[in-house]
């Protein structure tokens, strides 16, 4: 069984869907951010960036991919020579969508949905530090329990052993 | 097709409604400017979130 696309369904029919989604990802990739419906946001989200992704490879085939989406040469000229070098490094989260409220009217809620722009930073990743996790187990178990003192304190050698090598390793 | 039988009284009907109740919207402070606006979307006042510039203040 097929399964569903994810998120609302716009529109009257599949085609005004498409036609829809298309205008909407030609817009943000001639204006680079554009104001629209939280619903359509988040439609537009993963066309987008599939977009870019075609758009980052950037042979002929690809072009004529993005095409049958976006119609304009223009705006697929812009995207394939300005905008997807920016994107080199960044391994996909192109876009970003901000809530800013609901719409006076029809009180809809929408959002801002655009390119991002900032410099891709460098995700450290901070490992738990073993010494905070290990120091304070065993010192509990010396004061209130002291048969289990040896047992405790060959734990805590082992801990320092397994310490030692994790320092060695990093 | 099922229908009531009989009218439904004022006081059954207000019973049922005072029920109807609002709830407050939760309100956190703008980092930027201080001024209250809804968690997770840009504050109305100065069109921040996080500190980014998203949209334009309405002042």
């Amino acid at each position: 069984m097929p399964k569903p696309t994810k998120g609302a369904r716009l529109g009257g029919s599949p085609a005004h869907e498409k036609l829809i989604l298309s205008n909407l990802a030609t817009q943000l990739f001639q204006h680079g951010k554009i104001k629209t419906t939280e619903a359509k946001a988040k439609r537009l989200r993963p066309l987008a960036e599939r977009l870019i992704t075609k758009a980052k490879k950037g042979d002929i085939h690809n072009r004529r991919q993005v095409l049958t989406v976006v119609r304009d040469k223009g705006v697929v000229h812009h995207l394939f020579t300005e905008i997807a070098p920016t994107f080199a490094e960044r391994p996909g989260g192109y876009t970003r969508i901000t809530k800013i409220g609901q719409r006076k009217g029809d009180a809809a809620p929408m959002a801002v949905i655009e390119l991002v722009t900032e410099p891709l930073n460098a995700v450290t990743t901070t490992r738990k530090a073993p010494e905070p996790a290990a120091a304070p187990a065993p010192e509990p178990k010396a004061d209130e329990v002291e048969e289990t003192k040896a047992e405790a304190s060959a734990d805590e050698a082992e801990v320092t052993e397994t310490e030692a090598k994790k320092d060695d390793e990093a | 097709m099922a229908v009531p039988k009989r009218k439904m009284s004022r006081a059954n009907t207000r019973a049922r409604r005072s029920q109807w109740k609002t709830s407050a919207v939760a309100l956190v402070s703008c980092p930027q400017c201080r001024s209250p606006k809804r968690p997770h979307m840009a504050c109305g006042e100065c069109g921040t979130y996080n500190r980014r510039q998203v949209i334009e203040p309405n002042a």
